[in-house]
This record gives structure tokens, C-alpha cells and sequence, in this order.
């Protein structure tokens, strides 16, 4: 966990303007909407509210901070090209964002591991096992403590399955076989953890 | 990789929603549940809500970036415009009978091809299929892949490879040219019953191998549209190259 930095040590605080506590979900969908008429000033607000999250999910998963800066620049480029493409009644504009984030951190571990793998085997790249907590990274903030205690409602298998697939960036096969699961029981895990999540966080439904 | 893969017995698609959701799903596995999600409104809302969900562990995980990065990210910006809102897709392609030979509308190919410029190619994350180097290989490899290659003006050249045995099609692109600003080449399969069902959209590369989406064994036929940035739901215009599995009608 040599990158993720605790931001804001302390207590959680209920006040706006604690690190994370960005402006309510409709005013980064009002955000979208000026980016999409091509307003900067409604995009670095955007980008503002954000960026602690995108930067550190692409942190998260991609590892190396240089790379994470990358991911980062190419999912708000992204974000700033298909503002006019989002949904509001298909997710919240933060989902979309960090659906965009998460997709491009993991296109990029997988290429780098498709350019390694030719000189390694599979087993081999996979050896240090690495059990990832979704809960170890400290972020003092209200939300990710409803996260956390979202998080208890989720078997501990269900927990790791989910952590490995969205934080570390694995394939449910791969899962399985870091948390000795028979393949194909994995994503039934991960499906269920993500719906346990979903409920108790009352998102999405 | 088991029996539990797409297209063997006992391979409930379904089930991949949530795998699907965290992008937990090798190329192959993707392919085949975004086929499944085009017609399946119940996991497209399944998805939505799981990725909702996975997204509540961004929280966890929050890192202030350096101000660099800042800058960096707002001088991107500047120099790049936004996309315009997607237009409603007429539909004009999906009903078309698939033709029997490897057909190329000259005029429409020679309106694409002569035009330059850098379009930047934009795919929705559930759009994305980069290639799975294993499945390429299996079409271009099996003993029943057929081949049949379009020549265009300017050296340009495509070749359409499927295999039944494997179940999917590969397109060979060479000195392909960038389609026009603010356009992108998408490819079809033309599905008994259901006329053209997308198969993804092409990268901007010159030289590439496209895996297409979607199932090449029960389709009759391949195509390549140019279609508004993002790509449509049906082909919107004329294809420039249709290539005919020649199979009986």
C-alpha cells in the first residue's frame, strides 16, 4: 500500500468541504452538461469535486503513481469528450465517471501484463498472491465510512472477491484462483457481493 | 478454461453481470455478454446498478492527485472538442438482404477513402473489445476459416476471416484510411432475423485485427458502415465493403 496516502487524518466530519465531500450528484450532472457545451470552468469544477477519487481508484489499481496520472488524464479526456453521452437516468454522473476511470486502469494493467506475460507464465506472474482489503486505504471521509460499514454486510469471501475484481483489477478467473475458488464460482461471488453492496448502500435501484 | 465458457452447455451468460460490471471479464467472455446485454433489458439495469455500487469503493481508496496533474488535464481539454449529442439512428441497412458476393459500393467507399484527418475514436466502456490475441488467433488458424479481402483505391485493403468452428470473424484491415472527422468505421454481422447487429467499431489504425462481436456461425454476412462517433445501434448509412459467408438462403 506503498501509494495510497491517507488524505485528511481524523475523525469523519459531517461539515462540508472535508476532502471527498464534493457538491450534491446534481450539481456534478449540472457540471456535465455545461462540459458538454464545451465550458472549461464547469469542467475543472467538475474535475475539482472528482478527482481525489478518479485519481485515486486509477491509483489503486494500476499501482504505479506516474501510470495513475496517465489513466487519470485519459479518463478525464474521455469524460470531457462523451459529456453529452452521459445518462442521467441510466447512474449517477460520479458511477460514470469512475465506470470510465476503472475501465481505462484496467485496460492498462492487462496490456502491460499481455506485453510481460510472453516471458512468464501465467502461474509464475501470479505467485505473490496478494489477499487486497477493500477497507485498508484510509479516507476520512463520511462516505467511505458508510462504505466500510456497507462493506459488513458482505460475506468475508464476497468482500475479497469484490475487492480483487474492482481494486486490484483481476479477472473473475483470476480471482478464483487467488482465493482457491473453483473457477466459475467467482463472478457468482462477485455478483452477489456487488448486490449486497448495491442494497446497503441504496444506490442504483 | 472449463466448461463453463460461452458456448458450451451449461454456460448461463446471465450470471456474468456483476463480473461484467467491475470489468472482471476476459475478451472473449465480454464479447459474449454484451451481445447478451443488447437484448437483455434486465442485466443492462443489473449492470448499471452494480457499477453503481462498485463505484461506492472509490471512496475507499480517494488520493488527492498532484496540482500538476491539474493543469495537465484542463490544457487536454482545451484543445479538444466536445462530442455533440447522439442522434437518433435511422434505420436503413436492417433489412437489407445480405448480398451474395463480397460487394464494395464504390462511391461511398471513394467518399470515405479520400478523405483525411485525425478522428479520434470514442467507444462506450461496454462498446470496447480489444482484441483477445487467443480468439484472433483461433479464427485465423482454423482448418475452416474462410477468407475473402476487399481491395479500395489508395492500396487499402480488407479481409474478412471466419471460422464456424470457432464462431467468430476477424477483420484484417490494411493502410486503412482514418475515417472522416467526426466518424468511425463500424463493423456488422448480419444475424438471420435480426438484419445487422453491431460487432464493435474499429480502432483508427492503418494495420490492425479486429475481433468482431458476436456470433460469426449463425450470421450470414459481415459489414463495414461509417457511422457517427460512438457508433450506432443500426447502420445509418450505405456499407462500404459487405462481405457474404456464402452461405445457402
Amino acid at each position: 500500500m506503498d501509494h495510497i496516502r491517507p488524505v485528511g487524518a481524523g475523525a469523519p466530519s459531517p461539515e462540508e468541504g472535508a476532502p471527498g465531500a464534493g457538491p450534491e450528484p446534481s450539481d456534478l450532472a449540472e457540471l456535465l452538461r455545461l462540459s458538454a457545451r464545451g465550458d472549461e470552468q464547469a469542467f475543472a469544477r467538475l474535475y475539482d469535486a472528482t478527482a481525489a477519487r478518479v485519481f485515486g481508484l486509477a491509483v489503486r489499481v494500476v499501482r504505479d503513481p506516474a501510470q495513475a496520472e496517465e489513466v487519470t488524464q485519459e479518463a478525464f479526456l474521455e469524460i470531457w469528450r462523451t459529456a453529452s453521452r452521459f445518462a442521467p437516468d441510466k447512474g449517477s454522473p460520479l458511477g460514470w465517471l469512475l465506470t470510465i476511470t476503472h475501465r481505462k486502469a484496467v485496460d492498462r494493467v492487462r496490456s502491460a501484463e499481455a506485453a510481460t506475460r510472453r516471458d512468464a507464465t501465467y502461474h509464475e506472474q501470479n505467485q505473490p498472491v496478494e489477499h487486497d482489503s477493500t477497507a485498508e486505504a484510509a479516507h476520512a471521509s463520511l462516505e467511505a465510512h458508510r462504505v466500510r460499514g456497507a462493506l459488513a454486510a458482505l460475506t468475508e469471501v464476497q468482500r475479497e472477491a469484490v475487492g480483487l475484481a474492482y481494486l486490484g483489477g483481476y479477472t473473475h478467473t483470476e480471482v478464483a484462483t487467488m482465493l482457491d475458488l473453483p473457477v466459475g464460482t467467482a463472478k457468482t461471488r462477485i455478483r452477489d457481493g456487488l448486490i449486497r453492496l448495491r442494497d446497503a448502500m441504496g444506490v442504483g435501484s | 478454461m472449463s466448461s463453463d465458457y460461452p458456448g458450451n452447455p451449461g454456460y448461463d451468460v446471465h450470471a456474468l453481470s456483476g463480473a461484467y460490471a467491475v470489468d472482471a471479464l476476459d475478451d472473449l467472455e465480454r464479447a459474449a455478454f454484451e451481445r447478451h446485454l443488447a437484448e437483455c433489458p434486465e442485466c443492462r439495469a443489473e449492470v448499471a446498478s452494480l457499477r453503481e455500487a462498485a463505484g461506492t469503493l472509490a471512496e475507499t481508496t480517494a488520493v488527492e492527485p498532484p496540482a500538476a496533474l491539474r493543469d495537465r488535464v484542463l490544457a487536454g481539454i482545451a484543445t479538444t472538442r466536445p462530442l455533440p449529442p447522439e442522434a437518433p439512428a435511422p434505420v436503413s441497412l436492417a433489412s437489407r438482404r445480405p448480398r451474395r458476393r463480397v460487394n464494395l459500393l464504390v462511391a461511398a467507399a471513394a467518399a470515405v477513402l479520400a478523405v483525411g484527418g485525425g478522428a479520434v475514436l470514442w467507444q462506450q466502456p461496454w462498446q470496447e473489445s480489444s482484441q483477445a490475441p487467443s480468439a484472433v488467433e483461433a479464427v485465423l488458424s482454423a482448418a475452416d476459416a474462410k477468407r475473402s479481402s476487399l481491395d479500395f483505391d489508395g492500396g487499402a485493403r480488407a479481409t474478412l476471416v471466419h471460422s464456424d468452428s470457432v464462431g467468430r470473424a476477424v477483420l484484417v484491415t490494411e493502410k486503412m484510411p482514418p475515417p472522416p472527422p467526426g466518424k468511425v468505421y463500424q463493423v456488422w454481422l448480419d444475424q438471420p432475423g435480426k438484419g445487422m447487429v453491431s460487432a464493435g467499431l474499429m480502432p483508427v489504425r492503418e494495420d490492425q485485427r479486429v475481433l468482431l462481436a458476436g456470433d460469426a456461425a449463425t450470421a450470414t454476412a459481415a459489414g463495414i458502415t461509417v457511422e457517427p462517433e460512438g457508433g450506432s445501434d443500426k447502420p445509418t448509412s450505405d456499407p462500404i465493403a459487405l462481405f457474404d459467408f456464402g452461405r445457402k438462403a
